[in-house]
């Protein structure tokens, strides 16, 4: 690969992690089962699995907001023990301050870091208008549709530089259109930014169009069932890449894991 | 098919309430001397518009101390009412100790309290000031801790993400997501607090407008007392009026956009 990249993606490491709840009852109940798995500074990774296989508990210890409850995680080789300075968030739902203008609301992160906030907002509204936002920054949230909103708290967590970027099925509540468009964006995003993305979804072929590699997960008590490099040239196009072989080789694959796994129904 | 509402008609609207109130005031006016009813039965608006005017220094001193307790008694409720909340809020055993009594208490009629209220705190502006704190204490204290529970979860993870600290979070998010509640319960807080004032006022006062109402009953002046119901009815208007006000400055509201 050719790409050139900005030094600012963070690599990540994940020694034998385990997560048990305790649940309502007080007994365990295992979510992850001893996880292995190293990102490189940089890459785009893809998990995939079926829903409660721990996939969110995954990205919420990585978010430094659950501790594992045995192994290590690693970043950039520091043990990670609360919210990593680096890493920015965005979750299923958009979580906006429906008090604040979409500016504001972009500028949050910022206020919390006590950065100086007038150096910022030059880069949001930058950041709004490489999304379609340009002129919305003084809107309230309320006058967004879901699509709009969803791309605001996209750039609330571009702001901070993130050099690692944990994405919780970003795009899980927007319709077929909206969706493809922000996948769009964000694979032009993470070809100039060239930061490190760990990306949540149960959409097989949104994982395998914007990963490097594929991580398929099992049904609870989560474990990786398999690793899959996807070696696609990029920028890939959405329209061509249900033609692409290599596409339709590693959605096979997928597929007859989750197929015999029960996960899929197999026709 | 959207109806199309015709100039007349847009223009008569916010028209309606004012005009039905006159309407009343009206048939009021000449129901009285209809039905031959003396002044001192039922006056008419026009007899208790004049006195509001002769007897107005009589009714603005009494109004300013009546004024004065219920003002106290609110900004006491505040004042206890939303540390309470947060100490319900941010303590469990605070919360599990105190709250479920709070609830058990908001049903209890503070107003019964008001004789005993006199019998230890006397005639003064005290028992008065008290009843009013403690009838709009509650509805501050239980809109103030379901304000800061309407918090998603998923919000506070957000700002803990980004490195908030407790309190960050509970000023750059809790708080203004609990405002809409909280200035929910002050509205309610103080109509309570001129009720609880003038209450206090009617067991024993030496001025005020609950006591000139008592005044004017023991001298048949009907009309003096339907004007301190008036000055009542004012008071009660621009408190509310002056909540409603800080609540516009300071509470966006999810709807208000829509
Ligand atoms: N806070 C919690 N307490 C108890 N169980 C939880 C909690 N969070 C998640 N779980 C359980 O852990 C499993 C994995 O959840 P999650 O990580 O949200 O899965 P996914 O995101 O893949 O759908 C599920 O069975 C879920 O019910
Ligand atoms: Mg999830």
């Amino acid at each position: 690969m050719s790409r050139a990249r900005a030094p600012i993606g963070l690599g990540v490491r994940i020694d034998g992690v385990s997560k048990a709840y305790e649940t309502r009852e007080g007994e365990d109940l295992l979510a992850l089962d001893r996880i292995d798995l190293e990102i490189r500074a940089g890459e785009f990774v893809a998990v995939v699995g079926p829903s409660g296989c721990g996939k969110s508990t995954l990205l919420s210890m990585l978010a430094g907001l659950i501790r594992a409850t045995s192994g290590t995680i690693r970043i950039d080789g520091a043990p990670l023990t609360g919210p990593h300075p680096g890493a920015g968030v965005v979750f299923q739902s958009d979580h906006l301050l429906y008090w604040r203008t979409v500016l504001d609301n972009v500028l949050l992160p910022i206020e919390i870091k006590r950065r100086p906030l007038a150096g910022y907002a030059a880069r949001a509204e930058e950041l709004l208008a490489q999304v379609g936002l340009a002129g919305f920054s003084a809107k309230m949230p309320s006058e967004l549709s879901g699509g709009m909103r969803q791309r605001v708290a996209i750039c609330r967590a571009l702001i901070q530089e993130p050099g690692l970027l944990l994405m919780d099925e970003p795009f899980g509540a927007l319709d077929a259109l909206t969706r493809e468009q922000l996948i769009m964006d964000l694979q032009t995003m993470w070809l100039a930014v060239g930061n490190t993305v760990l990306f949540i979804t149960h959409g097989i072929d949104e994982a395998i169009f914007l990963a490097d590699r594929v991580i398929v997960m099992s049904p609870r008590p989560g474990r990786i069932d398999l690793d899959l490099a996807i070696d696609i040239p990029r920028p890939r196009r959405w329209k061509e890449i249900h033609e692409n072989a290599a596409f339709l080789a590693a959605a096979r694959k997928v597929r007859e894991i989750f197929e015999a796994k029960g996960v899929l129904a197999a026709d | 098919m959207p109806k199309r509402r015709s100039f007349a008609q847009r223009a008569l609207e916010p028209l309606a309430a004012p005009g039905l109130a006159l309407l009343v005031l009206c048939a009021w006016q000449v129901a009285v001397p209809f039905f031959g009813l003396s002044e001192f039965v039922l006056p008419t608006p026009w007899q208790i518009a004049g006195r509001m005017v002769s007897d107005f220094p009589l009714l603005l001193s009494n109004g300013y101390v009546t004024l004065f307790e219920v003002l106290a008694g609110f900004a006491c409720a505040i004042a206890g009412g939303v540390p309470t909340a947060l100490a319900i809020f941010y303590s469990r055993p605070f919360e599990r100790a105190v709250y479920p009594l709070l609830i058990a208490l908001q049903t209890v009629p503070k107003i019964v309290l008001a004789p005993l209220l006199v019998l230890y705190m006397g005639y003064g502006w005290a028992p008065k000031i008290f009843l009013a704190f403690l009838i709009a204490y509650f509805p501050i204290v239980i809109s103030t801790v379901v304000g800061l529970q309407t918090l998603e979860p998923g919000m506070v993870n957000l700002v803990r993400s980004m490195g908030a600290s407790e309190a960050q979070t509970f000023w750059k998010i809790r708080l203004p997501a609990a405002l809409p509640s909280i200035f929910g319960g002050f509205k309610v807080a103080i109509a309570l607090a001129v009720i609880g004032a003038v209450i206090g006022e009617y067991v024993a006062a030496e001025r005020g407008l609950g006591y000139l109402q008592l005044q004017a009953n023991a001298k048949f002046d009907t009309t003096l007392n339907f004007a301190s119901v008036v000055m009542v009815s004012l008071i009660g208007v621009l408190l509310y009026s002056a909540v409603m006000f800080f609540e516009r400055r300071l509470v966006y509201r999810r709807e208000a956009a829509h």
